[in-house]
């Protein structure tokens, strides 16, 4: 029964998605309208298929780890695209001739930054979350995914999600909202995959053998739920024709500068931290195998740190049009917000009492030591900028992008990989890593990669700053915009080729996990019927 | 610790943790962004503010599908260095029409927020077409393939309805008649009388590329030049108390 209700629905999708291609009014809805008519078209087949055929029955007893397994590649191929891209236009800001001549219309600076940021944050990072939420909420509930297929409703819808987003800035279609550019009928989509994945965590966590509900949960749902408010409230818009990717946002200048940042604040704090710092909260114990240091701190610093970071927003918006009061109160809670932060790091840091001689001997824990020491860095420098006079200075320079990618490289990035690391040995049953040495190799040359952009970032960041702020002694502006731009220069080749080695570190990491799958030993077969908290 | 003693309650229940996170996560929100639609200084009205025409409109399309504002803010702050530099700190009234805004957030060129009338047309056109043949330390994209992209305005109507009808103050007979006006602007020798009765004297009516026709070329260069243009701070004192 169910499948002809699918039929009919992927029926209709179809249909509509061909008049789409037929009416377009600009090309980037065009190209969707079709891919969404491919998509639609072969699930339909796909289904009529199976339908009245005998159904495999879902096994109950055994975690839904296939759709792990697929996060999991899925995080490492947005991953390189991501850095890939980003490595691309850090040299196309060095050398603007990388912005090629045939390739105006489509792969300019302008467009191909909307693909980094989100290939990196959304693509990356989303995949990294729903995969590695998955497997703890499983592990910790000791219970089997809820909602039986909608996890890989999930999954795949997420990852039309991201082809459209990523098509759409190349070929043109954004809303311009920093971190939010997709258009009208994306965001829809992005909606309907939210909540599909609320509800198959929540479900989860309602059928769950444990009395408790572990620590890393509450962070992972505290994500789940804040960017879903975030997403709709910042995404207000009013599509022009519903045969154009063209849509008119409700709020203007000053509320929607503030609600954007409200938003693209928070797109750091929730899903850069909270949804990370469940990440963390899961397998840095597992792989100190130690338990978390503080139950008590945990308990302070979440509800602190998800109260707090929400007010942090403003502090993008010194001395700008919104009122004083609203910035001021942006600087106070973003400084505030120091404290939570450091509970978390201070929380995973500790885990490892007792533990810390195994950082001679695990690189993959190091990494994991290492990401909180750059979450550490980048949540004390995150309130210092916010301050106004320091922000007066920073704002609008480089320095926030080098602040960014220490958050973004050394945090996200490093606790992603560890993370990996841990997951592809115990998803694919093999006993041990391929290679330890290639992880090493890995973790050094992300580490000096991001050390190389970070400081060439702050070098490049204050320079500018203080350039086109110097006055002589009759008063006027020493410099012009042009000359700070090319005192930029040598900073920005050190920033590519930070890039580059990040993105080498990223690339031996997949080299090692496909030889972990292919070549390492395999672990005896398990007794997989009891779903066990692990 | 029987404060913490009663998290239990929280962490025994999905349903209350979500419900009291949500709550939690609502407060900042509310505080920061009801009251700026309602305090003085971001709503007020400045006069000279008026919506963009259909070219710039069209030509503010072009800026953001580019993704102008990766590179170039809207906003300048009141530090000495900026005012001598930009000109006038920027209102919250001057980016009132703007759906969204275009504030920025980074400036590896610099600011836009008045840049309009500063450059000549051909100025816009060849730095466009080359920026480093005007400013050869520039790191900026060419946008020539602009001028090849023919535009007639054809929805740019519907683009106007839909602004208005988010509160931007487009009347009906410029709702109407937007494809005409967009033409008008880019065409010296036509009649615009029409196009300068709904939006005001002060319109730039030239043609912007030197092509004929209308390309995406003129609409970005029309939407360019009356950036910041529109307060005339010689006879507007804003309130300094912000």
């Amino acid at each position: 029964m169910s499948n002809y209700i699918k039929l009919i629905a992927l029926g209709l999708v179809t249909f509509f998605a061909m008049l789409g291609t037929n009416f377009a009014r600009d090309l980037a809805y065009q190209v969707h309208a079709f891919i969404v008519m491919a998509v639609a078209g072969g699930l339909f087949l796909y289904t009529l298929r199976q339908t009245d055929e005998p159904q495999k029955a879902e096994p109950k007893h055994e975690y839904f780890d296939s759709v792990v397994r697929a996060g999991v590649i899925a995080t490492m191929f947005w991953g390189i695209v991501g850095f890939l891209v980003g490595t691309f236009i850090a040299f196309q800001l060095a050398f603007p001739a990388l912005n090629f001549d045939w390739a105006e219309g489509l792969a300019n600076f302008g467009r191909l930054r909307p693909l980094h940021t989100s290939a990196v944050i959304f693509a990356f990072g989303g995949n990294a979350l729903i995969a590695t939420s998955f497997y703890v909420v499983q592990r910790t509930s000791a219970a089997r995914l809820w909602g039986g297929n909608l996890g890989w409703f999930v999954f795949w819808g997420y990852q039309l999600f991201i082809v459209l987003a990523a098509t759409g800035y190349l070929l043109g279609g954004t809303q311009s909202k920093e971190y939010a550019e997709p258009e009208w009928y994306v965001d829809l989509w992005l909606t309907v995959v939210w909540v599909a994945y609320l509800a198959t965590y929540l479900g989860t966590i309602v059928k769950r053998r444990e009395p408790h509900i572990y620590v890393a949960n509450w962070f992972y749902l505290g994500f789940i739920v804040t960017v879903a408010m975030l997403h709709l409230v910042n995404n207000l818009t009013i599509p022009v024709s519903i045969w154009g990717s063209k849509s008119v946002i409700v709020w203007s200048g000053v509320q929607d500068a503030m609600v954007q940042w409200w938003y693209g604040h928070n797109a750091v704090g929730f899903f850069l931290t909270a949804g990370f710092l469940g990440m963390m909260y899961y397998f840095v114990p597992k792989q100190a195998g130690r338990p978390v240091y503080s139950y008590k701190l945990s308990i302070i610093h979440f509800w602190a740190l998800i109260f707090l970071y929400i007010w942090a927003g403003p502090h993008h918006l010194h001395y700008t049009a919104l009122p004083d009061w609203a910035s001021t109160l942006g600087m106070v809670f973003s400084i505030v917000l120091w404290m939570p932060s450091w509970g978390g790091m201070i929380n995973g840091l500790m885990t490892l009492q007792g533990a810390w001689d195994k950082l001679r001997t695990d690189p993959v824990l190091r990494m994991m030591v290492l990401a909180l020491g750059f979450y550490a860095m980048s949540t004390f420098e995150g309130p210092m900028m916010s301050i106004r006079a320091v922000n007066a200075l920073s704002h609008y320079t480089d320095w926030t992008i080098g602040h960014v990618h220490s958050g973004a490289l050394g945090w996200n990035g490093m606790i992603t990989f560890g993370a990996m690391y841990y997951l592809v040995p115990v998803l694919w049953k093999r006993e041990r890593l391929y290679s330890l040495s290639l992880v090493s190799w890995h973790f050094w040359l992300a580490t000096i990669g991001i050390v190389l952009y970070a400081a060439s970032m702050w070098v490049t960041g204050i320079m500018e700053g203080l350039m086109w702020r110097e006055v002589d002694a009759n008063g006027f502006l020493v410099n012009s915009f042009a000359d700070t731009v090319a005192a930029k220069f040598p900073m920005y080749v050190v920033r590519g080729l930070g890039g580059v080695m990040f993105l080498l570190g990223a690339l031996i990491m997949v080299f090692n996990l496909w030889m972990t799958v292919r070549k390492a030993p395999a672990k005896d077969a398990q007794l997989s019927v009891a779903v066990p908290a692990e | 610790m029987s404060i913490i003693d009663k998290h239990k309650i929280l962490e025994k229940n999905a349903t209350l943790l979500l419900i009291f996170s949500f709550l939690v996560v609502t407060i900042g929100g509310l505080v920061q962004i009801t009251p700026l639609f309602y305090l003085e200084n971001t709503i007020e009205k400045v006069e000279g503010m008026r919506p963009y025409t259909p070219l710039e409109m069209a030509g503010r399309e072009v800026y953001i599908r580019e993704g102008c504002y990766t590179c170039h803010s809207q906003m300048i702050r009141p530090l000495r260095d900026e005012v001598e530099r930009y000109g006038h700190y920027s209102l919250a009234a001057e980016s009132m029409y703007d759906h969204p805004h275009q504030w920025g957030s980074k400036r590896t060129g610099p600011d836009l927020a008045r840049v309009g009338g500063r450059y000549s047309d051909e100025w816009h056109v060849d730095h466009l077409r080359d920026p480093q043949s005007v400013v050869p330390e520039s790191v900026m994209p060419k946008y020539g393939f602009l001028e090849d992209k023919r535009i007639d305005g054809r929805y740019i109507g519907d683009l106007l309805a839909t602004n208005a009808m988010v509160g931007v103050p487009y009347t009906q007979a410029m709702i109407d008649d937007a494809q005409r006006d967009f033409r008008a602007q880019a065409d010296p020798d036509s009649d615009y009388d029409g196009l300068l009765e709904r939006y005001g004297e002060d319109i730039n009516v030239r043609n912007f590329d030197g092509q004929p026709g209308v390309s995406e070329m003129d609409a970005l260069v029309a939407y360019l030049q009356m950036l910041g243009t529109l307060v005339d701070f010689s006879t507007f004192t804003p309130d300094a108390s912000r």
